[in-house]
């Protein structure tokens, strides 16, 4: 088992230059920041329309110290298969192929060639920040808004389904290696890319992003909001290796705990769940108790 | 070699000849032969390349895209409502400059289904800013692939080679397949001013903005407009190219000729027939019935659709009598697309000089509606009759 | 002078900073070190560095004292919140607006 990363043995070398596009306060930037440095030099980056290209530079400035390619909305995962093709074809095969892609660009539109390239097994990572909803387009739902978020065109009664669980279909593919993260834990993500980057076949993550103007909180908040998405037990930080489930990091933590800060509390300290009704939030909160429930039974 | 085959094994051998790197595709009738033929190939370890076997489309072309991007020289084909559900990517890969070749096995796209042949789905990308080759036998299939590779990685603009669903995918004809040793001397190996790689860095297809501005260097760089612009300016140019390569072509093989078109018996015609893809070669039997009854009649095939050939047209065609237009696709709402251009190249290099053919579209076998030989040659004698109708002409309407 | 000469001919752009031009304009409130606070700073050896880890904008120095650079820093405030010792208060800018005439 490899060391925990700590922040004094984080690599100093940056990928990312200043002054980028990315809103004040953008927890993409800090998950990117820090999973460029996991993924390292010799990465070459897939990325479809997002707040990422946004982040990453407008012709002919780029951000990111790394190759990337932009491409079409629906295409990341087929165009990571493409550049892997001329990788082995070439023998280059070191250079390691990392996608980016947003939660509309994996859960809505990309998912069919998510899902085509995880099940041929091609030998790339796929990193999903979720911002929950299209963001960059100015805060649209998306299959992976959750319940009662107000967005743009869910206005005033907030968003009607629950979050589609990404991570569940992407185990569903027999991957070696699915995991949860949270840009309020970045040590964490940083882990688990090293963890997995070397692992056979499509390796996915999927990274829980606060998102000031989408979530509606100052943008100082955003770390907070994220830790209290885990510690209410409403987002869970978790990797599947080969099929094997595990609670890690801060959730993992909880089941020790055994004591979960009230699900309210994230909810009320963002104005996108300002029309969540005391009533649906006792719902959600009876449904986290009873997830934990499972987990606790599970570790007894 | 001789050999005798179908169009589809035909452009397979091509794409073998061309020592790809990454092949993939998505199967759609009547394409699927060719993609068949690849996977052999490549999982025999007859063909060193890399075979995708993709969910879609859309995704045999992302793969295109992104191969080529990290300096691959990448395949793919398909034909009708797969090429239109591509065509998001098939534009990408020309404002991307990225020298794909792509075969486009003519078929008709639905609603309704129809699996036969017409070349509609083409046609449709004809604004692409691909290049478009229709070919005219199993011969052409084969050679256009190779020349394809060589112009497309010299003007950095993809290609479609287009060949007719069944008439040629699935028609067996005798063909030459050249020596290896000629095709590694006539096209070299891929080597892109830039691929992918993590020692020269660099963001490709980038939101780009409607100004110019500088880079990071303080030199002024393009604006949308000015990519655009240099796409359309190097097409153009690249008939010159495409004429390059075709002399190119016959020093080395032997075979070849005029690049953009192929006249038959057009010298001394008083009347031409204009068409794309293996329906030039079924209008010569036409014109050789008419030459018989007397009338000075010839077939004009266009090889290159986009660019267009217009100077070399106008010049082919300039004082003819008529100009009678063959086509299996429309505009709808107008007219044959082909003849549309055709037309315009006329109006803008013989307007006023009193050399001005009359010229009449014909639309023909739509959906894969026969198309007889006889109801051609008919069509044909009733325009050069002076019967020209201001409304297409449909061949075979039961209507 | 047009761009025909450019070196690409495709969108192709190359790193650098200040895509987004300098973005310390857009902040409303300045980050402001107090080293008497500031855990590194305190023992003079490498700790903590929680605002360099977490800055989301890469201008804090993993350094002692780290330091901050406010020609890109938007101010987002991140580093004054998760601080430990709250080392860094956010400061209104116009606190510091004879500073910024003198950049005009």
């Amino acid at each position: 088992m490899q060391a925990k990363t700590t922040i004094l043995s984080l690599p100093t070398e940056e990928f990312l230059h200043p002054g980028t596009r990315a809103c004040t306060g953008c927890a993409l930037a800090i998950a990117y920041r820090i999973g460029l440095k996991a993924l390292g030099k010799d990465t070459i980056l897939v990325v479809p329309p997002s707040c990422l290209t946004v982040l990453q530079g407008l012709f002919p400035i780029a951000s990111t110290k790394l190759p990337c390619l932009n491409v079409t909305f629906a295409s990341t995962a087929a165009a990571a298969t493409g550049i892997l093709a001329t990788l082995k074809a070439q023998g280059k095969d070191k250079i390691k192929v990392a996608a980016w892609a947003g939660d509309g660009g994996t859960s809505d539109i990309g998912l069919q060639a998510l899902s085509g390239a995880a099940e041929r097994g091609d030998n790339f990572i796929y990193l999903c920040y979720d911002n929950e909803g299209y963001m960059n387009t100015g805060v649209q739902r998306s299959g992976t808004t959750p319940i009662g978020a107000i967005t743009a065109n869910t206005p005033f009664k907030g968003k009607l389904q629950p979050k589609k669980d990404v991570s569940a279909i992407m185990a569903a593919h027999n991957l070696s290696y699915v995991a949860t993260c949270s840009a309020s834990y970045p040590l964490d993500l940083f882990d688990k890319i090293k963890k997995c980057v070397d692992l056979p076949g499509t390796k996915y993550i999927h990274i829980h992003i606060p998102c000031p103007p989408g979530w509606g909180y100052e943008p100082r908040y955003g770390i907070k909001i994220g830790r209290l998405a885990v510690e209410t037990g409403y987002y869970d930080l978790y990797e599947i290796i080969n099929g094997e489930f595990r609670l890690t990091g801060a959730s993992e933590k909880l089941v020790e705990k055994r004591k979960l800060i009230p699900v309210r509390e994230y909810f009320r300290a963002q104005s996108r769940f300002k029309v969540l009704t005391d009533a649906q939030i006792t719902d959600i909160q009876k449904e986290i108790d009873k997830k934990w429930n499972e987990y606790y039974k599970k570790e007894d | 070699m001789h050999i005798i085959e179908n169009g589809n094994v035909a452009a397979a051998l091509g794409v073998m000849l061309c020592r790809v790197n990454v092949i993939a595709a998505y199967p759609i009738t009547p394409q699927t032969p060719l993609t068949e033929k690849l996977s052999e190939y490549v999982e025999s370890g007859e063909m060193k390349a890399e075979y995708i076997p993709v969910e879609s489309e859309h995704s045999a072309l992302a793969v295109c895209i992104a191969a080529s991007s990290a300096g691959g020289r990448s395949f793919t084909a398909t034909s009708a409502n797969g090429l239109l559900y591509m065509h998001e990517q098939v534009q990408w890969a020309a404002g991307a400059r990225l020298p794909i070749v792509m075969c486009v096995v003519n078929r008709a796209v639905g609603a309704p289904w129809n699996v036969w042949n017409d070349q509609q789905d083409s046609i449709s990308q004809r604004d692409t800013g691909w290049i478009q080759i229709y070919c005219a036998d199993h011969q052409q299939i084969i050679d256009s692939i190779i020349k394809a590779y060589w112009l497309a990685e010299k003007v950095s603009i993809p290609i479609m080679v287009c060949y007719d669903g069944y008439i040629l995918s699935h028609t067996y004809m005798p063909f030459d397949v050249p020596d290896q040793k000629k095709v590694d001397d006539f096209l070299p190996p891929f080597n892109p001013d830039y691929a992918l790689n993590p020692h020269e860095p660099a963001n490709l297809n980038t939101v780009t903005l409607p100004d110019v501005r500088l880079d990071v260097r303080g030199e002024l760089a393009h604006g949308y407009m000015e990519i655009r612009y240099l796409l359309h300016e190097e097409m153009r140019k690249s008939l010159t190219v495409a004429a390059e390569a075709e002399k190119r072509f016959v020093d080395i093989f032997g075979r070849g000729g005029d690049p953009y078109i192929e006249p038959y018996l057009c010298d001394d015609a008083e009347y031409v027939a204009v068409g794309l893809g293996s329906l030039t070669y079924q209008l010569r039997v036409c014109v050789d019935t008419l030459r018989k009854e007397g009338i000075k009649a010839g077939v004009m095939g266009i090889r290159f659709y986009r660019p267009f050939p217009d100077i070399a047209l106008a010049n082919a065609l300039k004082g003819k009598k008529g100009v009678i237009v063959f086509e299996k696709a429309l505009s709808y709402g107008y007219e044959g697309a082909l003849v549309s251009d055709l037309k315009s190249a006329l109006y803008e290099h013989l307007a006023g000089t009193g050399t001005l053919p009359v010229v009449q579209n014909i639309i023909a076998g739509i959906g894969g509606r026969k198309i007889r030989t006889e109801d051609l040659t008919q069509n044909l004698r009733t325009a050069i009759k002076g019967q020209v109708t201001y409304e297409p002409v449909w061949i075979g309407l039961e209507i | 002078m047009g761009t025909r000469n450019y070196r690409r001919k495709t969108s192709h752009s190359e790193p650098g900073p200040g895509d987004g031009g300098r973005t310390g304009s857009w902040r409303v409130e300045r980050p402001v070190l107090n080293t008497s606070l500031c855990i590194p700073c305190k023992r003079k050896a490498e700790a903590c560095f929680i605002c360099w880890l977490l800055c989301p904008d890469v201008v804090i120095s993993r350094t002692i004292p780290p330091t901050i650079d406010l020609e890109y820093c938007k101010g987002c405030g991140i580093c004054a919140e998760e601080c430990p010792t709250k080392a860094i208060t956010m400061v209104d800018e116009s606190a510091f607006s004879e500073e910024n005439e003198g950049k005009e």
